[in-house]
């Protein structure tokens, strides 16, 4: 600890800070533009100077950059002296001569740092008399609009985009004060990150180009603490409602996970809320007609289908949450549970837990995975499969390097400084995976291989660290010597971290993994190890156990039920065509519950309209296992409930219900932690939703939120009835506490007098960009031990041979197009590819076709014709299959396809 | 031992001398003796005891900044020395003279002074419009690498260092020597922030020694002739001798090497002639347009380093730039803040949005549209842009003409808002 003098008065501040994170986190005002939490420092905005003095005698004091000077033990500054804020307003001033003044019609508007800075450094009145500088604007693609008159050059946008994100197409142009900040042309922002320019941005320059669509100012929009759905890693999220509709995704900083960042497809993928295809009410389908019902006429015609029917079995979601999920699973008893993914995958997610539960590798965050200074990926494209990862993974590189800074007592806060001394140099980050990555770029090699080949070059990397773990049998030169390097570097690393998942659809890969961290766990230091999970739910949904999806086939193929109850599932997405029809035309009754319409709800006899995560409350488990709550963010005004509100009904309508049953949703968590052991502790999440905090509800709308009275005006002059919130202690009202005791679990309203954009959320950490005051949210369900003595995993696989009539056909993810809800979004929709099958030119060579020209692929009797991708990267006898697009083939992968060129009609 | 070292070997027709020529008038001597005799720290501690201070405008002592670099076995590689031959200041064309015409001084410098802090690759960072200069560079580096002065085992003394030319894509503040490495390392021409001095962590991140052309050409006679010498050569106790400019309505406009401690008026009456006929001299910008104003009533204070900082102004380059009686104070000033404000980087704040209201403010009274708040204007961008508020020195550089014209021709100024005219026109 430093003891530092501002304006006289004595503070104690953590070793090692600069002065602006040493004021900001003792909760002083201290403006600033180029500085930001995550970039760090480089001195060029000039707002956040402060007045710094030699010794107590000194008077006179000289003015410093406090993002650029060190708070080192008996420093003494001013903040309030009079010369100094006479130049930080005059810094406004000047950055104002080319402002335009279009707050009024800026999406920025109201939680504008510009404007929050304008206000708090005094600048107020303008004395610039001449002509302001215009720029053209560009169109930088579906999700990011551009109003470069707005700039006041904090280079934050490129620092974060270039520096932190890696892209490579946003930059500063030009010169002096005509320096431009976009594209060498008009074009999308190729970053998976790019949306974060929006929140990075102190001003309108970079604006949501889908909120635009139907804008609503800030402290319009009621809000509440959410959670991503569009894949495995759980970031934090602010959804914002208006008039019933989603408007936007913003930030929710979570320190453990996404920090200050999202990635696109979790920002831009929640258009699907709004969309044409939601189910708005209950309907039963007759003679392919859909007719409507309304609850209770729905609740008592399936009450009474149920009530005939023989045996009801139950198709669990791995994107519903866990209290659905677990509804579901009591409706119908747990052997009649089933989980709605094919067997094969929800073997390679049980033996995920399973080695994450048993082995004594511990699975980190994704800031644990930030600080890692040596990684192994096996068998993922994380950029595409679990984007925030790859951001992490990203800023991994750079810690190794980061020693060289302090050898030479540059602090890693000087961020200019520590990348002039770093240039290039890149820590340990080996990836080996069945195509080329974006993440190669950083990597210090690359290991391109079939899934075979990856599992055997894991059980090698494992077998040299510690040779009691199984080594791959027959393993070529090059491969050993690659592992070998790959063990030497995870060895001599602190913080080592080994990346893997299910993409590959190989337990061989998943066991390899394993082995490598339990390996270093065993004779070197504590190793991380870090599982994809597909989904935003299928480590909630695994914890919860239930067969695979082909059990349920077979039960009602072969009479054992007559009756399926599908939770948020498509079925078509999950298996293939002919399995999903026997299904159908097997099953008397098919209920689906869903939010919107599928192949699945189109067969279905009847389809209850389900709420999506902004109209719902739930428990989400994330990569990292960890449990997350989500609240809901709005009252929908039809029929549209929770899905596990929904079960209960049905429950009650078909007299199933037992007496201890639970009610509210607090009970049904309660149910929860009492009868799966490993969700002991979910009840502690969030207090329930009886709690009231200065005998209020927590407000979800601001303080500002305008037009209650009469928004609905022009259906009723009466104010409407607030709608009542049974399940979390929040109200849907502008009434209601929004003060400092609020958990960090229910807080999505970030403000604080003056600070209206997301810089305020300094006021909220412990120390700024670290943890959440109160602590991060979330609760870690599954713990390593580190003494385990769990056995190395056996099954390495003989090396890959293709073969010469058929290719192995594997998945390849698209974060823009792969995942179900966010490929609905127009903006996500606009971003994805065609179908396409991948191969390497040596297999398009012996194929005689060249790029885009179309081939038949036959898995048995399913066959599929796509135009060709041909990659540079990808091995020979390995075709690439897009995952989950919309147009293309679904197929059970892996699997080995007679691949051949279009018969010319 | 000639009292004008950097020059001697200058000839009428401004060709610059072969190899061959340059080893006949004792080039490459210093070299020999550095690599064969001396050793680094022996360099080192002459340049240092010669009181050499940087020629670039700074004045910074040479052997105080070499002395910054790690040396020994830990010291990181590979390190570097760069020229910073990106001679942008408005009214400065000295380093010009001696690229041009002695090409093969500067190589020997860059050995001798590379050699001393043990640097590995050297670069010349050559202004981009000094054409006739990359000629006579690139011939002068072939030559001397042909010879053995460059490339690996210099003259078989086990040191070896690469020399490499690159011609400035043309900002003036690569003349900055963070902005300036930036530049060579294919970024942006912004300055780095100062701590870390790029002694310890430069060019790609490793000791970099950043010169400008003046001071290198002094290292190889230094070498050669010893510090007590090079003391000798000045009238003050700044070390040296030093090429001296006059640009605008002098007789004889030009560049002399003098020694340090000549005063303006020897410069401007003996070497340069006087002022021409009918005009009067009203001001002087002595070292380059980033310094101060001063008046024919200073003429006779001594250029060097540490006399003109008492009257308020500063050596910097040593090129003078007039200011006469038939020129308008505010269109000159408002000229030079024009190639200011062009030539910011855009990186801080007061820099870039401060310098273009300063320009379009001085054009306004030019145009005679000046208002009477326009001085207090002026008046309070002087300290605001001034050191320690701008990341770097390009701002407060440019308020030094401003600062000082506002202070000794206030009421021209005034004149113009008063008049809503120019008067000279």
């Amino acid at each position: 600890m430093a003891t530092i003098y501002i304006d006289n008065q004595p503070h104690e501040v953590k070793d090692g800070q600069n002065l602006l994170q040493a004021c900001l986190t003792l909760g002083f005002n201290v403006p600033f533009f180029c500085w930001h939490p995550a970039l760090n420092s480089v001195g060029a905005c000039r707002l956040c100077a402060v007045k710094q003095f030699r010794d107590e005698n000194d008077a006179r004091g000289r003015i410093v950059m406090s993002c650029m000077t060190p708070a080192t033990d008996g420093t003494r500054i001013s903040i309030d002296d009079e010369e100094v804020k006479t130049f930080r307003a005059q810094v406004l001033e000047w950055l104002m001569t080319n402002h335009p003044h279009d707050c009024p019609v800026c999406d920025e508007g109201g939680e504008c740092h510009l404007q929050d800075m304008t206000v708090m450094t005094g600048h107020n009145y303008r004395s610039y008399r001449f002509t302001k500088r215009t720029y053209t604007n560009q169109d930088l693609g579906p999700f990011v609009n551009h109003e470069m008159n707005r700039c006041i050059q904090c280079y934050r946008c490129a620092r974060f985009y270039a520096d932190y994100a890696g892209g490579h197409d946003l930059a500063p142009m030009a010169s002096h004060n005509h320096t431009y900040f976009g594209r060498h042309a008009d074009g999308p922002l190729e970053s998976e990150f790019s949306g974060n320019l929006v929140e990075v941005c102190p001003t309108g320059v970079f604006t949501d180009k889908t909120l635009k669509a139907h804008n609503t100012r800030r402290w319009d929009q009621q809000t509440a603490p959410s959670v991503c759905v569009h894949c495995g890693v759980g970031c934090n999220t602010i959804p914002g409602e208006r008039y019933g509709t989603l408007r936007r995704i913003r930030n929710r900083y979570n320190g453990e996970v996404n920090g200050y960042f999202l990635c696109d497809r979790g920002r831009y993928g929640y258009e699907f809320v709004n969309g044409d295809r939601r189910i708005r009410a209950a309907y039963r389908r007759q003679h392919d007609a859909k007719i409507e019902m309304p609850r209770e006429e729905a609740l008592a015609w399936i009450g009474d289908r149920l009530n005939r029917d023989k045996t009801i079995i139950g198709i669990g979601s791995p994107r519903a949450s866990l209290e659905s999920n677990f509804a579901l699973r009591t409706l119908t008893g747990p052997e009649h549970f089933y989980q709605g993914v094919p067997e094969h995958e929800a073997r390679l997610v049980a033996k995920m837990i399973e080695n994450l539960q048993q082995g004594p590798a511990r699975s980190p965050s994704l800031q644990d995975m930030a600080d890692a200074d040596a990684v192994l990926v096996l068998g993922e494209d994380l950029t595409n499969a679990a984007p925030m990862m790859a951001l992490s993974l990203r800023q991994a590189v750079r810690q190794a390097p980061m020693k060289a800074a302090d050898k030479l007592s540059i602090p890693r806060w000087n961020d200019d400084a520590v990348r002039t001394l770093l240039q290039d140099a890149k820590g340990p980050l080996y990836i080996a995976a069945t195509r080329d990555t974006r993440l190669d770029e950083v990597a210090t090699e690359t290991h391109v291989a079939a899934p075979d080949d990856i599992a055997r070059l894991g059980f090698a990397v494992a077998h040299a660290i510690d040779p009691a773990s199984p080594a791959p049998s027959k393993l070529a030169p090059e491969a050993e010597e690659l592992a070998s390097r790959i063990a030497m570097a995870l060895q001599t690393a602190k913080q080592p971290l080994v990346v893997s998942g299910p993409s590959c659809k190989s337990e061989a890969v998943i066991a390899a993994a394993a082995n490598v961290a339990w390996a270093l766990c065993r004779s070197c230091q504590p190793a991380a190890l870090a599982y994809v999970m597909p989904e935003c739910n299928t480590m909630g949904l695994a914890l919860l156990g239930g067969q695979g999806l082909e059990k349920a086939i077979d039960a009602i193929a072969n009479g054992a039920a007559d009756t399926v109850i599908v939770l948020e599932n498509d079925l078509y997405r999950r298996i293939d065509r002919a399995q999903a029809d026997a299904l159908f035309a097997k099953a008397k009754t098919v209920i689906a519950l869903d939010h919107i319409e599928t192949e699945t709800t189109a067969k279905a006899t009847a389809v209850l309209p389900a709420a999506t995560f902004a109209e719902s409350d739930g428990i989400y488990v994330n990569g990292e296992g960890r449990a997350q709550r989500f609240v809901q963010v709005y009252a929908p005004k039809s029929d549209i409930a929770d899905a596990w509100r929904w079960l209960r009904r049905v429950r009650d309508a078909a007299g199933r219900a037992g007496g201890n049953d639970w009610v509210s949703l607090d009970d049904l968590v309660e149910t929860i932690s009492k009868s799966v052991n490993v969700f002991h502790d979910v009840p502690s999440l969030v207090p329930s939703a009886a709690t009231r905090f200065v005998g209020q509800k927590i407000a979800r709308q601001p303080h500002r939120y305008s037009g209650r009275t009469a928004m609905y005006a022009n259906i009723d002059v009466s104010e409407s009835q607030v709608p009542e919130d049974p399940d979390s202690p929040m109200s849907f009202s502008m009434e209601g506490y929004r003060g400092r005791r609020i958990p960090t679990a229910l807080r999505s309203w970030y403000w604080s007098p003056g600070w209206n954009s997301p810089q305020v959320l300094s006021k909220f950490q412990e120390e700024v960009g670290g943890a959440l005051r109160g602590g991060d949210p979330g609760l870690r369900l599954i713990e390593a031990d580190p003494n385990s003595s769990v056995a190395y995993q056996d099954g390495a696989p003989a090396a890959f041979t293709p073969r010469s009539q058929e290719m192995l056909l594997v998945a390849m993810h698209h974060i823009y197009g792969s995942e179900e809800m966010s490929a609905l979004s127009p903006s996500i929709a606009g971003r994805a590819p065609a179908p396409y099958i991948a191969m390497s030119p040596r297999d398009a060579a012996r194929l005689g076709v060249t790029q885009n020209d179309r081939v038949e692929i036959a898995i048995g009797s399913f066959t599929s014709i796509l135009p060709v991708d041909i990659l540079s990267r990808l091995p020979v006898g390995v075709a690439g299959l897009p995952e989950g697009l919309r147009g293309a083939p679904r197929a059970s992968l892996p699997a080995w396809a007679t691949v051949r060129k279009e018969a010319q009609p | 031992m000639s009292e004008r070292p950097l020059t001697q070997n200058l000839r009428p027709d401004g060709q610059p001398l072969t190899l061959r020529e340059y080893e006949q008038v004792g080039g490459y001597q210093a070299v020999r003796k550095a690599l064969k005799d001396l050793g680094p720290a022996s360099v080192l501690g002459v340049v240092k005891d010669s009181n050499l201070r940087g020629r670039g405008g700074a004045g910074f002592p040479t052997g105080l900044k070499w002395s910054f670099v790690p040396m020994g076995s830990n010291a990181a590689h590979p390190k570097y020395l760069v020229v910073n031959a990106d001679e942008m200041e408005p009214g400065t064309f000295k380093d010009r003279v001696l690229l041009e015409g002695d090409p093969h001084s500067l190589i020997e410098g860059v050995i001798v002074s590379a050699f001393a802090i043990e640097a590995d690759i050297a670069y010349i960072f050559l202004r981009g419009e000094y054409f006739e200069a990359e000629k006579a560079l690139a011939r002068a580096i072939a030559e001397a690498r042909e010879a053995g002065y460059l490339g690996r085992d210099i003259l078989g003394s086990g040191y070896s260092l690469e020399l490499h030319l690159h011609t400035s894509a043309g900002r003036y503040i690569c003349g900055e020597e963070t902005a300036l490495i930036n530049a060579l390392e294919g970024k942006r021409a912004n300055p780095r922030n100062k701590p870390p001095f790029p002694q310890v962590s430069g060019l790609f991140g490793k000791p970099t020694i950043v010169n400008n052309v003046e001071t290198l050409c002094n290292v190889p006679h230094i070498v050669n002739h010893g510090a007590a010498w090079f003391k000798s050569l000045s009238k003050t106790p700044n070390g040296g001798a030093k090429l001296f400019g006059v640009s605008g309505k002098a007789k004889r406009p030009g560049v002399w090497e003098l020694p340090l401690g000549v005063t303006m008026r020897e410069i401007l009456e003996e070497h340069a002639g006087g002022m021409r006929d009918g005009v009067a001299l009203r001001g002087i910008i002595p070292g380059g347009a980033s310094t101060d104003f001063l008046l024919p009533e200073h003429l006779d204070l001594q250029m060097d380093f540490d006399t003109l900082p008492i009257a308020g102004s500063r050596l910097g380059t040593g090129t003078m730039i007039l200011l006469d009686d038939k020129t308008c104070p505010v269109g000159m000033v408002h000229n030079l803040i024009t190639f200011f404000a062009h030539e910011s980087c855009g990186w801080c704040t007061p820099c870039r949005d401060g310098l273009p209201w300063i320009e379009k403010t001085l054009a306004a009274i030019e145009r005679g549209e000046g208002i009477p708040e326009d001085m207090a204007m002026l008046d309070k961008h002087v300290p605001l842009l001034g050191p320690g508020l701008t990341f770097c020195a390009l701002a407060p550089g440019a308020m030094a003409p401003l600062g000082s014209a506002l202070r000794y021709f206030r009421d021209d100024f005034e004149q113009h808002i008063r008049e809503k005219r120019c008067p000279w026109r």
